[in-house]
């Protein structure tokens, strides 16, 4: 097979000729001119078997059946759901099949159970054509977020966040002692538990994603593990968790084990 | 011959380029050749406004080119001109054949362009900027798009005008290339020239495009691989 | 339009916040983001001013011409100012006409600089009842995360500070702006410091998030002497008599600091 121009992981940006050749097959964020196969948006390449793919470091959210993600109510016409957004090129919609309990729409008014600007954890449940997204709240994990507070990520690095069968984010759950939920479309809500080391967390994974060694990077920042939160909220007078006071220093490690992470 | 600046025929301007300069926009760019500088911000693929534009199978790219008040020697009132909109227009047919629009039927695609320094040359500044806001965005593209103006003063073809120059030339050719594909997707001109010498004004150009071209690829990874 | 759906659940986070005395990003009630300043960066305009205020980032730029003085006023020159609240610089803005916040924004700078009497206008005047210069000060937002108003009087009285004016040939009548020598006459700098309420409590720098959640603000303007030269109550919500007392006092303390960033 003939050698790869762009070599794996190397960065690509729209129309770089990652091969030419006949043998290979474009996959995610690429795409076939003539013999050779191009990049579609700016990124890493990534090679499985035959099929090139990019792996994007930018962009909008891009909906699929199955994603967890933190939507917002942004309309409600009529009886027949909500309009939500889900921080995508297009709206998705909570239908009334979609929520757990039944509602008598001639006796209940949407807005009593989801009103506008209420934040909602739920899967993407069907898509017929690119923009009515259907979501559910069907789903065990789905609920209605109340308390903690929401911060923006980049949709791309998500797979990074979660990490292999979860394993990165059960990490940071489990060092920082915080509850915390991922959309897959570019969100993560937090409760409790401490939220600077969450957000240092996620600032290390964003800078560090594609490198070698990040799960050994992101366990020596979060140090030893911390007590779970309470699911309630917490008054502020208890001040519960301070900044830990022997802090690791930040520094790199210099024998990197080359562990590969796929996402 | 002597340039204004001291610059060689086909040397362009000093150029920087630094992405991911306005962090509320999905993707942008800041573009300086010489004293011009170009500022451009992408917001989408998002919601098309108002619903009767939507293009039911592809994204709308909507390009708004303003040039800043105190931009230019005179101050410039905000709010379009004709010389605006037909740099809108133009612009935005340079970048609509680089983007997949079919990706994202009845969405919009915003990119905006201000041009807070004026000294010539600015719907390049603003096309090359465009770009490299658009890559940044994670918009799925063929290609980039690099631009630039040439011309020819005297017996000389001249690359990236600058001030005066742009009365001396004989001619003024704006030029966008993609440069991949090896298309061009923007060409104007105004002057007085033989169709020999029209070929060699362009070709200057689409070597300065090559040039932007790798400044670009450049600009993209250093913003995204530390 | 293109206003995203607030988040109640980041809402609420931000109010409690603040009732508790603390804000998202650690900040005190009335402290500050760090602020960048960059002086004359624009070689056509006149005196010009980049400002960042943590991720709001503005240009100030000066722009001069010669015209007719106001009747009534025939030996003095002319200050016009106004602000671009450019599309760019959030996904909220949209183009075409100012709206009535960039209306506002332009006229509560433009008041602060014209009622504090900071530039003497009668040295503008060339030929009396004929010839006056005109003074433009164009503020264009680059990026919008909150206090914009401060933030834009900040970059006008910096790039009024440092503004020169062209040479002017009466018999050609033309302006030659490579040959700039004197300074414009600016006599004071006023200084605009807002004030937003949120959970009831009085708050400085607001990023974008918090200003959104903010019922009402007040931005009091003051000038080098300690004294109040403008005032302007935005929002749906109130102040007390006794809230608007303290705004004032934390505008003259802050207006104070601020100041010495004018030269």
């Amino acid at each position: 097979m003939a050698e790869l121009i762009k070599k794996e992981r190397e960065f690509v940006v729209p129309g770089d000729e990652i091969v030419k050749s006949m043998d290979y097959l474009p996959g995610r964020n690429c795409f076939r001119a003539g013999e050779s196969i191009c990049a579609r948006k700016i990124g890493l390449v990534s090679l499985s078997g035959r099929v090139i793919s990019i792996i994007p470091l930018s962009g909008k959210y891009v909906p699929k059946v199955g994603d967890m993600v933190i939507a917002t109510v942004e309309d409600i016409p009529g009886t027949r759901g909500w309009v939500m957004d889900i921080n995508s090129p297009y709206k998705a919609f909570l239908p009334l099949s979609g929520v757990r309990d039944f509602i008598d729409t001639n006796r209940t008014s949407l807005d009593k159970v989801y009103k506008i600007g209420d934040v909602v954890y739920a899967k993407i449940h069907s898509m017929s054509g690119f923009d009515m997204i259907d979501i559910s709240m069907q789903d065990p994990r789905a609920r209605k977020l109340r308390g903690g507070r929401i911060i923006r990520i980049n949709q791309a690095k998500v797979p990074r966040i979660i990490g292999k069968q979860g394993s990165m984010i059960s990490m940071i759950k489990d060092r920082t002692g915080s509850r915390i939920s991922i959309g897959q479309n570019g969100y993560l809500w937090m409760d409790g538990g401490d939220e600077k080391m969450v957000m240092k967390a996620i600032d290390l994974i964003d800078t560090e994603a594609y490198k070698n060694g990040l799960t050994d990077k992101v366990s020596k920042l979060l140090g030893e593990p911390k007590k779970p939160a309470p699911a309630k909220e917490v008054k502020p007078a208890e001040k519960p968790k301070e900044e830990k006071p022997a802090e690791k220093p930040k520094e790199e490690k210099p024998a990197e084990k080359p562990k590969e992470e796929n996402a | 011959m002597k340039r204004e600046d001291g610059r060689k025929a086909d040397e362009m301007r000093s150029t920087t380029m630094t992405v991911g300069v306005i962090p509320n926009a999905n993707g942008s760019a800041m573009v300086k050749m010489g004293n011009t500088v170009a500022v451009a911000a992408v917001y989408g693929p998002r919601e098309m406004h108002p619903k009767h534009k939507q293009i039911s199978d592809r994204a709308n790219l909507n390009t708004i080119y303003a040039m800043v008040p105190f931009s230019c020697t005179d101050r410039i009132r905000p709010g379009y001109s004709r010389r605006s909109q037909e740099i809108c227009k133009v612009t935005r047919q340079a970048l609509e054949s680089a983007v997949f629009l079919e990706d994202f039927p009845k969405a919009a695609i915003d990119v905006y362009i201000n041009i807070i320094s004026a000294n010539a040359g600015t719907r390049a500044a603003g096309i090359n900027a465009a770009s490299l806001a658009l890559a940044d965005a994670g918009i799925p593209m063929r290609d980039l798009v690099a631009s630039i103006a040439a011309g020819k003063i005297g017996d000389e073809y001249v690359l990236d005008l600058a001030g005066k120059e742009e009365e001396e030339t004989f001619c003024d050719l704006p030029l966008a290339y993609m440069p991949k594909s090896k298309k061009i997707t923007l060409l104007q001109m105004d002057g007085d020239l033989s169709p020999q010498d029209v070929k060699k004004v362009m070709e200057l150009a689409i070597k300065g495009c090559e040039q932007l071209y790798k400044m670009q690829k450049e600009a993209l990874k250093k913003r995204w691989i530390k | 339009m293109n206003v995203e759906t607030m988040m109640n659940v980041q809402a609420d986070y931000i109010v409690s916040q603040a009732k508790a005395g603390k804000r998202v990003d650690g900040r005190k009630l009335d402290e500050f983001r760090k602020i960048e300043i960059e002086k004359n960066l624009i070689p056509n305009a006149e005196g010009s001013c980049r400002v960042r205020m943590g991720k709001t980032d503005i240009i100030a730029g000066i722009k001069m011409s010669v015209g007719t003085p106001f009747s009534d006023k025939p030996n003095e020159g002319i200050l016009i100012s106004n602000a671009e609240l450019a599309p760019m610089a959030a996904a909220r803005f949209e183009p075409g006409r100012p709206s009535e916040d960039a209306v506002e924004t332009a006229r509560v700078i433009d008041r602060g600089i014209r009622e504090s009497k900071a530039m003497d206008t009668e040295k503008l005047c060339i030929e009396k009842g004929e010839k006056v210069w005109i003074v433009n000060v164009d503020v264009q937002v680059m990026n919008h995360d909150g206090n914009l108003i401060d933030a834009g009087a900040l970059g006008a009285a910096i790039a009024l500070a440092n503004a020169k004016i062209p040479a002017y040939d009466p018999e050609t009548e033309t302006i030659d702006i490579k040959n700039r020598k004197e300074k414009l006459p600016v006599k004071l700098k006023p200084i605009a410091v807002t004030i937003h309420k949120i959970g009831g409590k009085l708050v400085l720098d607001p990023t974008l998030e918090e200003e959104d959640v903010a019922d009402v603000r007040l931005t009091v303007t003051t000038s080098d002497s300690g004294n109040v030269c403008a005032l302007q109550k935005s929002g749906q919500g109130s102040f007390t008599a006794e809230e608007i007392e303290e705004a004032i006092a934390m505008s003259v303390a802050r207006g104070k600091e601020l100041r010495k960033l004018v030269e």
